[in-house]
């Protein structure tokens, strides 16, 4: 009986200690709420509305048809028209479009004969996910009057699928190069963090104010050493990646590199700014998560950008994770160049300023 | 004025929502003294000496300390300054040697002067011996001494130290208190808070504080001399009976134990206090041995931490 008093007496002091930490009680509801929100609506594998470009060498009644086919299943949206499919494959490869519809100019002349597809459907197939979504395309029936219907049951197929950049489809292609970007945000948002907030946790925050130090030459110093650690870690997953999963490097090596930078950059500024709010290293950690979650779910890494809702996108395009998904694909994947994905590099830049600025400024030489 | 003085406040406090922990203070503080804070823990003795680096802004008065305003000329006191914070606030994952080369490049100390600096100072802090010790491995004593040289390293004229004694054994002590001697002879104010006696006795001067009031401010001799009770020694057979009937008189300042007799302080103005006391016991069938003694600044401490209580 004296055994369930006292077990009693610790779980209330639990509770207790609980009602006071707020972040922990606010995580006790809040991950709940966000991965169902998250699994719930922002996740989808069936995808649709994938951005595509055409380029419709036939240019006749029938291709026309063809093309209003593709769009209402949905699968594709059409914001591209260009002419070849050189221009296609740029398209692709600075990451505009994932599916390319090519319809070449004998293309009526293919569907009579209906010995092979008349038209090619090119996809993007660095994310297995898109390419399982546009292989739907390739059965589509045409829906017209101009031709019998017979004249479609003797072809093969509508479209003959071109996959780009991971014709093997190999999952390690698709997720090596995300893992960098997983590996980063680790270190860099939770080592800055708790390196700072070990300072102050121990009291060495208490003397270092008092030297002459200033807070830009304290906040220098301390994250020189974690980009260092973070190009290092770069450097290891790359091999290891192309050593034993044969992940290709299509793109330039320093385009690699400079595109690692502006992401370490920004990520080790979100671990500056998490380190002013927290107080102690568990709450480091904590804050953490909630830049990891969406660094994983959010960003590309595991699920495809284009099946999330709009809502869930304009969030995404927040986390320096969802730009380097990106950048890094690009580069490593599809042989881009940094100026093709120039964008993404300045929403990086910009998420560094914006939290390097915000993190200067809310740390005084101050205690109170 | 302020020129001459190393810490000038006038009506200095600051208050941590409804608790005032420092209540309209103000200190004349003179260079190249050692000046001591005395008082319990949560009078206000490390709030004063946050303000005065600059760490803290006061909720209102002001504070100038080597003629710079606080917390506004902060960064300009911050070369001439040094400060041992309360908690060890250096790396205790670094030798001596790694912790006194990293604050020395922070004050902008570079190669062989910074080499001769580091050297100079754990000869001087008898650090040598254990120069490439990790700090988190050392004694109280040891850390003491590096958390002294840390601070002094680039010769600050004024030196904040937050309860630098406590967890250190007596002759640590002693030890510490000589050095901070040397360091007063060769000019450098000394600012220091402490809850030991001996210390305080040690400062030039004296700032008694009880909940955030200044309660008394002078030279530790001084502050006995004008003391405001008379000190008697009492030996009785049923020491804390005697106590008990003696503490309720109104004349009756405080009576403790100290050993085997009682300390009691009765009020200046009574005339024949050992009378006094003497016919207080016999009421209550209790006898004594009464004498009176000179006072000491435990003494003091009594009375002017007494007097706050009752207004």
């Amino acid at each position: 009986m004296n055994s369930f008093f006292r077990i009693y007496a610790i779980a209330s002091k639990e509770f207790r200690q609980l009602r006071r930490d707020r972040l922990t009680f606010g995580m006790i509801a809040g991950i709940p709420i966000a991965l169902l929100l998250l699994f719930g609506y922002a996740i989808n594998q069936d995808i649709r509305h994938l951005s595509a470009g055409v380029a419709d060498q036939a240019n006749t009644s029938l291709s026309r048809a063809l093309i209003q086919a593709a769009v209402a299943t949905q699968v594709v949206d059409i914001n591209y028209y260009v002419n070849t499919s050189q221009e296609l494959e740029a398209l692709m490869r600075r990451g505009r479009i994932s599916v390319g519809i090519f319809i070449p100019h004998d293309f009526e002349r293919r569907v009579a004969l209906g010995r092979r597809p008349p038209a090619q459907l090119l996809v993007n197939a660095g994310d297995p996910v898109i390419l399982g979504s546009a292989e739907g395309l390739v059965f589509m029936p045409i829906d017209t009057h101009s031709v019998p219907r017979s004249a479609f049951e003797r072809l093969p197929a509508t479209f003959e699928l071109r996959a780009f950049y991971n014709p093997e489809r190999r999952t390690a292609v698709q997720i090596v190069p995300g893992i960098i970007g997983i590996i980063l945000t680790m270190t860099m948002v939770l080592f800055t963090g708790v390196a700072i907030v070990r300072e102050r946790e121990r009291g060495n925050l208490e003397f270092l104010i008092t030297t002459p130090v200033k807070p830009t030459e304290l906040m220098a110093g301390k994250i020189i050493p974690y980009i260092l650690i973070g190009l290092f870690q770069v450097t290891l997953v790359l091999a290891l990646g192309s050593w034993l999963f044969r992940v290709p490097i299509l793109g330039d090596i320093s385009d690699v590199y400079i595109g690692a930078l502006c992401f370490i950059s920004a990520s080790l500024a979100l671990g500056l700014l998490i380190s002013t709010f927290a107080q102690n290293q568990f709450q480091t950690f904590q804050m953490t998560f909630f830049v990891m979650m969406p660094s994983i779910l959010l960003s590309g890494f595991m699920f495809p950008y284009e099946g999330m809702p709009a809502w869930a996108q304009y969030f995404s395009e927040l986390i320096p994770m969802t730009h380097f998904v990106r950048v890094i694909r690009a580069i490593l994947l599809r042989g881009a160049s940094l100026g093709d994905v120039i964008g993404d590099i300045a929403a990086l830049i910009a998420i560094f300023a914006v939290a390097f600025t915000i993190a200067v400024l809310r740390f005084r030489k101050r205690l109170d | 004025m302020t020129a001459q003085l190393a810490v000038a406040t006038t009506q200095l406090t600051r208050k941590f929502g409804r608790l005032t922990a420092v209540d309209h203070v103000d200190l004349a503080i003179p260079l190249s003294c050692i000046y001591g804070f005395l008082g319990p823990n949560g009078s206000g003795k490390t709030t004063i000496i946050r303000m005065l680096c600059g760490l803290l802004k006061p909720s209102e008065g002001t504070a100038r300390v080597l003629g710079y305003a606080m917390p506004a000329e902060a960064e300009a006191l911050r070369r001439k300054a040094g400060y041992m914070t309360q908690k060890f606030s250096l790396y205790d994952d670094l030798t001596v040697i790694e912790n006194l080369d990293f604050v020395g490049r922070i004050y902008g100390l570079r190669g062989r002067e910074l080499d001769k600096c580091i050297r100079a100072l754990m000869e001087e802090f008898n650090l040598s011996q254990i120069e490439d010790q990790l700090v988190g491995t050392m004694s109280g004593g040891e850390r003491q001494r590096l958390a002294l040289a840390a601070a002094t390293l680039h010769d600050p004229e004024i030196l904040f130290l937050d309860e630098p004694t406590g967890g250190v054994d007596p002759q640590s002590r002693r030890d510490f208190w000589d050095t901070l001697f040397n360091l007063s002879d060769r000019g450098t104010t000394i600012l220091v808070s402490t809850h030991y006696m001996d210390e305080a006795e040690r400062c030039h001067g004296l700032a008694i504080l009880d909940r955030g009031v200044l309660v008394a401010d002078d030279s530790p001799r001084n502050l006995v001399s004008d003391l405001d009770a008379t000190v008697l020694k009492l030996k009785s057979e049923k020491n804390s009976a005697a106590r008990n009937c003696l503490i309720n008189l109104p004349e009756v300042l405080s009576a403790a134990q100290v050993g085997e007799q009682l300390r009691v302080l009765v009020k200046r103005h009574v005339p024949e206090p050992i009378a006094l006391l003497a016919a207080r016991l016999d009421q209550q069938g209790l006898s004594a041995d009464i004498s009176v003694t000179e006072p000491n600044l435990e003494d003091v401490f009594v009375v002017t931490t007494r007097k706050t209580k009752s207004a």
